[in-house]
């Protein structure tokens, strides 16, 4: 399957890239990660590319790791549509200190404007 | 929370627990603090395991006596505020306040057998007062945009909406004067 794996750098983020990362090596998957502003996120965008190209060499896959500037949610569902992907994987949202779960707002767009199937790793 | 703040008025002053009062169904209900009883947690075990699944909000109560014991044991912690609801020896409903940096969480729940019997409000004012005696100073929340009945109701309250951009809507409340303290920034979640 060809799968879009978009990450920000919030901690669901890489819970996401880990776990697509971990999958497409044992279902052949086609996938590419995108590195995305998310302007909620400590990590800085260097670090997140760094981040996602040592998981991907560490599970010796062939995946495309891709820098993608400005809106994070649009231009998710641009790529998606425009390159035919058939999935996008996000992380699942975080956990407040209550364990109330919070989606955030890339998800949020990205689950309302989709036409692939769109997968929240838990 | 988010960085939208709290309302710059504190809130009125509410009713320190122990309160008791007879709901709309004439059920005898006190509201009491939770102290680290060991029966209260049993019986709250119970309350949540037989928990309408529909009532769930943002994945919370959890499923399943393990995942709730391991969250009760998070949320009935020695840094957070809890008040019970009892009819008799059983719990009719819980609301806690869970710390977050320089403010506090707030969630409340009422079983389904003891819904719209206003409950939900005394629970409310009876945790709201003991966070005040408390020095509790900032209280957030999050609700359910469909879910009126409590979005009203924290409004009735005093809570104002902090964020309105997500599926979920934010509520901050002021309750006590945070003199001297640090200005308001919003404590991260």
């Amino acid at each position: 399957m060809k799968v879009l794996c978009g990450i920000g750098g919030s901690d669901d983020s890489f819970r996401a890239l880990d776990r697509t990362v971990e999958r497409a090596a044992v279902a052949n998957d086609d996938l590419t990660v995108a590195v995305v502003d998310n302007e909620d996120s400590s990590v800085a965008p260097d670090d997140v590319l760094e981040r996602a190209r040592e998981a991907v060499d560490e599970a010796g896959i062939d995946a495309e790791v891709r820098r993608v500037e400005g809106d994070p949610g649009s231009r998710l569902v641009e790529i998606a549509e425009t390159e035919g992907f058939e999935e996008i994987v996000l992380g699942g949202g975080h956990t407040s200190p209550m364990g109330k779960i919070t989606i955030g707002s890339i998800a949020e767009f990205v689950l309302l404007n989709a036409k692939t199937s769109v997968t929240l790793v838990r | 929370m988010s960085d939208g703040g709290y309302p710059d008025a504190v809130a009125d002053e509410f009713p320190p627990p122990p309160t008791a009062f007879t709901d709309r169904e004439d059920r005898e209900i006190e509201i009491r603090p939770y102290e680290g009883d060991d029966e209260a947690r049993e019986s709250l075990v119970e309350m949540y395991d037989t928990f309408d699944p529909a009532d769930r909000a943002q994945g919370i109560p959890p499923g399943g006596e393990k995942r709730i014991r391991e969250w009760l044991e998070a949320i009935l912690g020695d840094d957070c505020y809890n008040v019970i609801a009892w009819c008799g020896d059983e719990p009719a409903g819980h609301a806690t306040l869970v710390p977050d940096d320089d403010a506090y969480e707030l969630a409340i729940f009422v079983h389904q057998e003891y819904q719209r019997a206003g409950i939900g409000t005394h629970l409310i004012r009876a945790l709201l007062g003991h966070g005040q005696a408390n020095d509790v100073r900032k209280v957030w929340l999050t609700v359910e945009r469909w879910n009126r009945a409590a979005v009203s109701l924290y409004k009735k309250i005093g809570f104002e909406t902090s964020d309105a951009e997500s599926f979920e809507l934010e509520m901050g409340l002021r309750l006590n004067d945070d003199a001297g303290d640090e200005p308001d920034e919003g404590g991260g979640n």
